[in-house]
């Protein structure tokens, strides 16, 4: 079992490894290393699933001598757990295939699988991980993975440079868990991920704050959602791996994870980000005119009912555990298949315009049967996925009784109204009769099968609607399942879907109204990022600047010391007339003295007396016979010379 | 006696390169091969090492009775990594230099005196000794410079050696306001550290500490002390910034670990906040003007700022957190992480940063010059150049799997107790440090192909087999440090917890 979970991270890790360090040599055993070391990953999440093991390693020091209790790389699967590996282990899989075949990933494949399998290890750690360094570990590579696989193909422009933005927008959120970890060591003296419960003041408001932070920017939640529409550069594949199982759910797994353990700052903190985002950014995506960023912005959405929904759970409602984790793995299996299939035809028809994918599900039928199930659900139409996991949602942040509870629950309906839209707007176009142009490759058909395997989930899981099912898997997550969501409710997000959805598409001329500046530019939020970017290399010039006058004013020491050099030789000069003046005050002094009275002469006999043993005393100081005082001033009238040999030469 | 061969090793090979007159090739096999011997010395040391057992290997000789100095050497879980990173680092140095340079014989003989100062100042546990090689590491380091330099090197060379020489005077007046505060009077450190000069005497004690502060302030170097780095590194040659800032910049932070915190206790625990306001600044000033930087060069010397900042928001916040809590065990163990925190990071940045220079050393040897501005789209005609650069890089912004990460996360982690708020600002440095990294090897490995003017883009060479056995052996290390940090930390660890002891005190 341990062996299980410790492989689960290791193989991808070592096989990752092996191919980036093998280069070219690899290209040719890149995809089927990466396709078996998937199916082995598979299988190994299922056991470990199962088993439920423990496993500890030891990391920032071995037993005793560890540096802190928790410092070790402990691995641990409860029930939240072991949904999250195999949910990342299967969608990991299913988009290797089509990754396999992809027109972007066709070069360097050692590389690109080499970091594909890093990154799945990255993200099997962090669904593991018990303690801080291994979340970090994990939480971390995964970030500098995406930026590889993001920038991939590096020799076009642009793509470092929305690696780099999603790696450091990113990391200023990772920077939270830093905190946190801290504030988790300083409050409870170890470095558990279950230290976080039970902080003592003010430790428990920091740890929060520092957890909520990274989980809002891993998981492209408002206001750091940005990096997302740049990311979208990156091949097909990485947006379907990074966007829908990992990465991004990422955070929102996070918040799940240490739930009940949130302060109520946070657990507010949450909902209402989660929240802004399903608006906003569903918003957003109705706007778009391109299939990638349209799926982006819907990510981003849908993963705000994910975040909102772990608010809740941390706000003491169980359901809101059972409605995050059902939402976030549909929402992976659903997006996934999405991504797969805006791939195929990218690199079919050589587009991810909605101009020119006009009736692109006509000419490829199978690829727009998937598409056409993905939005469906997507949509949130009754019975597929999204729609009984939506309503979960919504249940959830009922029970967990927030003040602005009626606000949220209007929010959220109105998002998932959003999204029935820009669902719809996917099915309109991709339906639409005229056909944008002729040509385009054919399909690869291994591609095309995991489309329609992921679109198959995504309409299975609709099954979660099941008494059955429900209480099964909240037995699982070990959390207590009560009331489903009313019929009433159900009806009511359902019809709205459908109401919303059937609009669209009689006319789709709605959504298209949407397709303005600020929404189409994502709110200007990739714009935001770009400015504190910018704003940061002014800083630094200016601090540049500062430190090259802190250069010109230790340099200005020497110099000032010659300066006074040559003061003190012209000096000199006058030193002869003051001489002569001297002599005559003394003159006129000893005039002065002899009117002075006799009584004070003697006190002044009696202090220069004293006066002169003293320096006298003083004088013999330095004679001590005591070496490092020689030393000393030997040390001290070398540097002066040295300072002096350098201004004279 | 095992230790004393370590550290007399290399300036007797020295003496003898230059006594016999060797041939030039000759020079440079046999400085590898002194420098192999010293690293399979120091091997065996760490083989023989008991992590619990405090200094061992010490041996103590008489050499000025008359105020109590002697010939004392010894290794602890604080100076055996350093001396362990001084073993590897000069050994990458050697093997570097064999692609040729300039007058060999004399460069290797150089070098290896350097190499003994350096190796002496981690052993040595007597004051006048500590200074000794302290001081002949700036002689030696000067030469270096002036020598086998670039640009305007023999200013550059002389701001260095003017600058860190001002510093140890203020150093040696610090050791000397130690002497005079020893009852009976020493030089010895482990007496000064068993009995703590100017106890109880508040002021004196201050005075003393801030002496012994800037000197090694200079040397680390901190805000404000640190302008002499930025030109000593651009106009020394690749071998040489690689030891100044792999090697010479831990002589100053190990000053503080082995010197100023266990003989000074009270005066670290009141100056303690002070002290992490000095870290946190260096932290962000030297990642804010690197980030302005036009030169990769300069951009990592900058870097080094931010890193030894790191160093002394730990040490500082061991400092604050001796003073706050007598009794806490949990505080004692924070100051215990962020003590082998700071301990780590100076190995890992030794480590990293000696490969970012010996990487950039590629780019003047092949165009002479580092500027942004005159190289661009690298990563498509010397791969392997963008393959070592990168993974020195992402090392040095704190990658996880790399050491700077183990470093960083446990000074952060350990500090937050004792000084939330300056751990809070100084995790943006981290950030900011990714980001200037980011954008370096974006300006010089992507993009359009771009070389300097007279040099055809296609026949720029790329790593040779010699530049790549002296930097992977670094960059090797780096990456054990990240994934088993407990090799290192097994070490270091015991030897943090007796230091936090000593401040404590």
């Amino acid at each position: 079992m341990s062996a299980a979970l410790l492989l689960l991270v290791l193989l991808p890790a070592a096989g990752g490894a092996v191919l980036l360090l093998g280069r070219h040599r690899l290209d040719r055993v890149g995809a089927p290393l990466a396709l078996g070391l998937g199916a082995v990953g598979l299988a190994l999440a299922v056991v470990a699933a199962v088993g439920r093991p423990v496993v500890t390693v030891p990391f920032l020091g071995r037993g005793a001598a560890a540096v802190a209790d928790g410092a070790d790389l402990a691995l641990a699967v409860d029930g939240l757990s072991a949904v999250l590996t195999v949910t990342v282990a299967a969608v990991a899989l299913t988009v290797t295939v089509p990754a396999a075949v992809d027109h972007e990933a066709r070069t360097s494949r050692a590389r690109f699988f080499g970091y594909w399998l890093l990154f799945v290890a990255a993200m099997q750690l962090t669904v593991t991980a018990a303690t801080f360094p291994v979340l970090l570990l994990g939480w971390e590579v995964m970030g500098a993975t995406s930026y590889a696989l993001i920038g991939f193909r590096w020799r076009l422009a642009g793509r470092t440079a929305a690696g780099t933005t999603a790696l450091l927008t990113t990391r200023a959120a990772d920077l939270g868990l830093y905190v946190a970890a801290g504030a988790v060591l300083a409050g409870s003296g170890g470095l558990h991920l279950s230290g976080l419960g039970g902080l003592p003041d003010p430790w428990a408001a920091v740890a929060t704050t520092g957890v909520v932070v990274a989980a809002l920017g891993k998981s492209a939640q408002l206001p750091l959602s940005g990096w997302l529409s740049a990311a979208m550069q990156g091949p097909s594949p990485v947006s379907a791996l990074l966007h829908s199982a990992t990465m991004v759910a990422a955070g929102g797994y996070l918040l799940l994870r240490v739930g009940p353990d949130l302060t109520a700052g946070g657990a507010t903190a949450a909902v209402w980000a989660g929240a802004a985002t399903a608006l906003v950014l569903g918003l957003a995506a109705v706007a778009q005119t391109d299939l990638k960023q349209l799926l982006a912005a819907s990510t981003a959405a849908q993963t705000g009912f994910v975040v909102a929904a772990a608010g809740a759970y941390a706000a003491g409602a169980g359901t809101g555990l059972l409605a995050g984790t059902e939402h976030l793995v549909a929402h992976a299996v659903v997006k996934a298949g999405l991504f797969v299939a805006a791939g195929i035809w990218l690199g079919a028809l050589g587009t991810r315009a909605f101009a020119e994918l006009r009736g692109a599900a006509r000419r490829y039928p199978l690829v727009g049967a998937a598409v056409v199930a993905g939005a469906a659900a997507l949509a949130g139409i009754p019975p597929l996925s999204l729609w009984v996991t939506k309503d979960e949602v919504l249940l959830g942040l009922e029970q967990a009784h927030l003040p602005g509870g009626a606000v949220l629950h209007v929010v959220l309906l109105v998002a998932g109204a959003l999204s029935a839209a820009y669902a719809a707007k996917v099915v309109a176009v991709v339906l639409a009769p005229t056909a944008g142009r002729d040509g385009g490759s054919p399909a690869p058909v291994p591609a095309v099968a995991a489309a329609l395997a992921l679109a198959a989930a995504a309409v299975g899981l609709g099954g979660l609607a099941l008494p059955g099912v429900r209480d099964a898997v909240a037995g699982v997550l070990d959390v207590e399942p009560g009331a489903a969501p009313a019929p009433s409710a159900l009806a009511i997000s359902g019809g709205l879907a459908v109401l919303v959805a059937a609009a669209v598409l009689w006319r789709p001329g709605l959504a298209r109204a949407a397709e303005r500046a600020p929404m189409q530019g994502w709110w200007s939020l990739p714009a935001l990022l770009a400015a504190a970017g910018s704003a940061a290399v002014r800083l630094a010039g200016a601090v540049d600047r500062a430190d090259a006058g802190l250069d010109r004013a230790v340099r200005s020491v020497p110099t000032g010391a010659l300066a006074a050099a040559r003061g003190a030789g012209t000096a000199d000069g006058g030193i002869d007339r003051g001489v002569h003046g001297v002599a005559g005050l003394a003159v006129t002094g000893a005039r002065h003295a002899a009117v002075a009275d006799d009584r004070g002469v003697d006190g002044v006999v009696r202090d220069v007396a004293t006066g002169a043993g003293r320096a006298g005393r003083a004088a013999r100081r330095p004679q001590t016979g005591l070496l490092h005082q020689y030393y000393a001033q030997v040390a001290a009238g070398l540097g002066a010379l040295l300072v002096l040999l350098i201004l004279v030469r | 006696m095992l230790l004393t061969v370590v550290v007399l090793l290399p300036v007797l090979a020295g003496l003898v390169l230059v006594a016999a007159r060797v041939p030039d090739r000759v020079a440079s096999w046999a400085w590898v091969a002194t420098s192999s011997a010293v690293v399979a010395l120091v091997a065996w040391i760490w083989w023989g090492f008991d992590a619990g057992g405090g200094v061992q290997n010490d041996v103590k000789l008489r050499w000025i009775p008359t105020v109590d100095a002697s010939y004392h050497v010894g290794v602890d879980g604080l100076s055996l990594p350093l001396l362990g990173l001084t073993a590897v680092l000069f050994w990458c140095c050697a093997v570097w230099s064999l692609r040729g340079t300039p007058r060999p014989r004399s460069h290797a003989a150089l070098f290896l005196l350097l190499q003994t100062t350096c190796l002496g100042t981690f052993a040595a546990l007597d004051l006048i000794l500590f200074f000794l090689f302290f001081d002949l590491s700036i002689v030696a380091m000067y030469f270096v410079i002036a020598g086998w330099g670039h640009g305007d090197r023999r200013r550059s060379a002389l701001t260095f050696f003017l600058y860190t020489f001002l510093g140890s005077l203020a150093l040696l007046l610090g050791f000397i306001g130690l002497f005079l505060g020893s009852e009976p009077r020493t030089f010895d450190i482990v007496r000064l550290v068993e009995d703590p000069p100017w106890a109880g005497q508040d002021a004196t004690a201050s005075w003393v500490l801030l002496a012994l502060f800037v000197g090694l302030a200079v040397k680390t170097p901190l805000f404000p002390f640190h302008t002499w780095l930025p030109p000593a590194h651009t106009d020394a040659p690749a071998e040489g910034s690689a030891v100044l800032a792999g090697v010479l910049l831990k002589l100053g932070t190990f000053g503080f670990v082995r010197i100023v915190m266990p003989t000074l206790p009270e005066a670290w625990q009141r100056w303690g906040t002070w002290i992490v306001v000095v870290g946190v600044v260096s932290v962000l000033w030297g990642a804010l003007v690197a980030l302005a930087q036009d030169d990769l060069k300069r951009m990592i010397a900058y870097t080094s700022v931010n890193h030894m900042g790191y160093v002394l928001l730990g040490l500082g916040a061991v400092g604050v957190l001796a003073r706050g809590s007598t009794d806490a065990a949990d505080a004692a163990g924070a100051a215990g992480v962020a003590a082998t925190g700071a301990v780590v990071q100076m190995v890992s940045h030794g480590l990293l940063t000696g490969a970012l220079f010996l990487v950039a050393g590629v780019l003047w040897n092949r165009g002479g010059t580092y500027a942004f501005a005159r190289w661009g789209g690298l990563g498509r005609v010397v791969p392997g150049f963008a393959v070592l650069l990168s993974v020195a890089a992402f090392g040095s912004l704190g990658l996880p799997g790399l050491s700077g990460f183990v470093a960083e996360f446990q000074v952060f982690a350990g500090s937050l107790a004792a000084v939330p708020v300056a751990v809070a600002i100084a995790v943006v440095g981290i950030l900011l440090t990714a980001g200037l990294f980011l954008r370096a090897l974006q300006r010089l490995l992507t993009g359009d192909l771009r070389v300097p003017e007279g040099l055809d883009a296609t026949a720029v060479g790329d790593v040779t087999t010699t530049e790549r056995v002296a930097v992977v052996p670094l960059l090797a290390l780096s990456v054990a440090v990240g994934l088993v940090p407990w090799l290192l930390v097994d070490v270091v660890g015991p030897a943090a917890d007796g230091l936090v002891a000593l401040v404590a005190r």
